[in-house]
């Protein structure tokens, strides 16, 4: 690869004004339960995460962008498959809320009959950064690479900001996960060329539990 | 500071068949959502209003607003802001720009939305595309040193409410030296000096609210 396009780097930036920054990938309930105090757990919950949700929504967000030249309509069998993956409503709600919000920043942004297709609708948000990803110039690939890193750099900025972590140390942990990262995006990508009902559908029962109790907590600082 | 605001104000208003879309920023505790309250209740009969408010941990403010029942409860709706209120009212405005679009949505006709930010601090400043204008509310027992301090709040609000001014006596705070300190940083833009426990009704800032949204003509 000679590089990376700074059109996709864009969408891999915290800095996108698309919603992230209100949603800690369950990382506020996973603090407030106790099961997040440090840098070390940070790290495992990270790892767990990007295993699981985030393996489904990397498959997810490169089979969108697989799809970005298809019939329009076929946009809602994949955001079914994305529902059939989110048993949390508490998840749903948060992926349909950031999917809308990543709608508005890359139709504001790049034109593209995908994003044309999905204008108007709340769409998971793997399916809606597929479909930015291919309005960007990418490929299922990045697409891939791109859910998994925003899905780890996302919770791990949450966690600096709940509990004052050091953010050089969260900065370190996170380089540390970046093989991890490239591999799930890998096998994402592979996932997404065979048909949507066996894309991966990895559950974390302990995130959709963690996605309820945050939904009625009184105290919380984040949306999810 | 030093920064230059002159060409950077507001022009002509962009609303043009959709509700004038109003920041209420300013730190923690200066009254924002008391004066939410007030000019809730005194243009609620003359303009069809709704509200977001962004609190930051709770949804105190909301909560507030329903229990004053200044609006009906599906005219305020809360946003949370992840521990950065000013990057929801600035950097990144998506999750209250679905907020206004949804109660405009639910309330077709809507002539005025009041977005009150999160409290802050003094550079907390609303973006372009989500609040058309923005008032910027101080309290007089947070130091009369505020405006000259400046700040993007103070400097480039459409409007500066220097509020209650009631408690300057107890507190020793000097509203002259306060409203000049604002006129200088503030390149001629309006500066009220208010205090909800005097002035219920926040008299001076709804007809400065009346002044900048275009009401039709009955
Ligand atoms: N004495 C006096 N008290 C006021 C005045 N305006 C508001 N208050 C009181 O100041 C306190 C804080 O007011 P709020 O409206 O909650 O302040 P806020 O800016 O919304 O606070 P946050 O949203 O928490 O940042 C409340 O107890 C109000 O009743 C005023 O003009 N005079
Ligand atoms: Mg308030």
């Amino acid at each position: 690869m000679a590089g990376t396009d700074a059109a996709l780097l864009l969408l891999a930036d915290s800095r996108l004004p698309a919603g992230g920054h209100a949603h800690s990938g369950g990382v506020e309930p996973a603090v407030a339960a106790g099961a997040v105090t440090d840098v070390a757990d940070l790290t495992v919950f990270l790892r767990g995460r990007l295993a699981t949700a985030g393996l489904v929504a990397a498959a997810l967000a490169a089979a969108a962008c697989a799809h970005a030249a298809g019939p329009a309509d076929a946009f809602d069998a994949l955001d079914a498959e994305a529902d059939a993956r989110t048993p949390s409503p508490a998840q749903r709600r948060a992926a349909r809320a950031q999917g809308r919000s990543l709608l508005r920043a890359a139709r504001a942004t790049w034109a593209h009959p995908a994003l044309d297709a999905l204008a108007g609708t709340a769409p998971h948000h793997p399916v809606a950064l597929g479909a930015a990803t291919a309005a960007a110039g990418g490929g299922p690939g990045d697409a891939a690479s791109i859910a998994a890193f925003t899905g780890v750099t996302g919770g791990a900025s949450a966690a600096v900001r709940l509990l004052g972590l050091d953010p050089l140390a969260v900065n370190r942990a996170v380089a540390g996960l970046a093989a991890d990262i490239d591999a799930v995006a890998a096998r994402a990508a592979d996932a997404a060329r065979g048909p949507w009902a066996e894309l991966p559908a990895a559950s974390a029962p302990v995130l959709d539990l963690y996605a309820e109790l945050h939904a009625g907590a009184d105290l919380r600082l984040f949306e999810s | 500071m030093g920064g230059h605001f002159g060409s950077d104000e507001h022009t002509a208003s962009p609303v043009v068949g959709r509700a004038l879309r109003l920041g209420i920023g300013g730190p923690v505790g200066s009254g924002k959502t008391a004066l939410t309250a007030a000019l809730c209740r005194s243009l609620r009969d003359e303009l069809d209003l709704a509200v977001v408010t962004n609190d930051i941990y709770t949804t105190e403010d909301a909560d507030f607003l329903r229990r004053e029942a200044v609006l009906a409860d599906d005219r305020i709706t809360a946003v949370r802001t992840g521990a950065c209120p000013h990057t929801a009212i600035r950097d990144d405005i998506s999750a209250n720009l679905d907020a206004v679009e949804e109660l405009e949505a639910r309330h077709p006709g809507l002539d005025l939305v009041i977005v009150e930010s999160g409290g802050d601090n003094l550079t907390a400043l609303f973006s372009r595309g989500l609040a058309d204008r923005q008032i910027f509310v101080l309290d007089v027992a947070g130091g009369d040193d505020v405006p000259r301090k400046g700040g993007l709040g103070v400097a480039a609000a459409d409007l500066l409410v220097i509020n209650k001014t009631d408690l300057a006596e107890f507190v020793g705070s000097d509203l002259a030296l306060m409203e000049s300190d604002a006129a200088r940083v503030r390149d001629g833009r309006p500066v009220i000096l208010n205090s909800l426990r005097t002035d219920p009704a926040a008299t001076g800032i709804a007809a400065w609210v009346r002044s900048v949204v275009p009401v039709a003509a009955p």
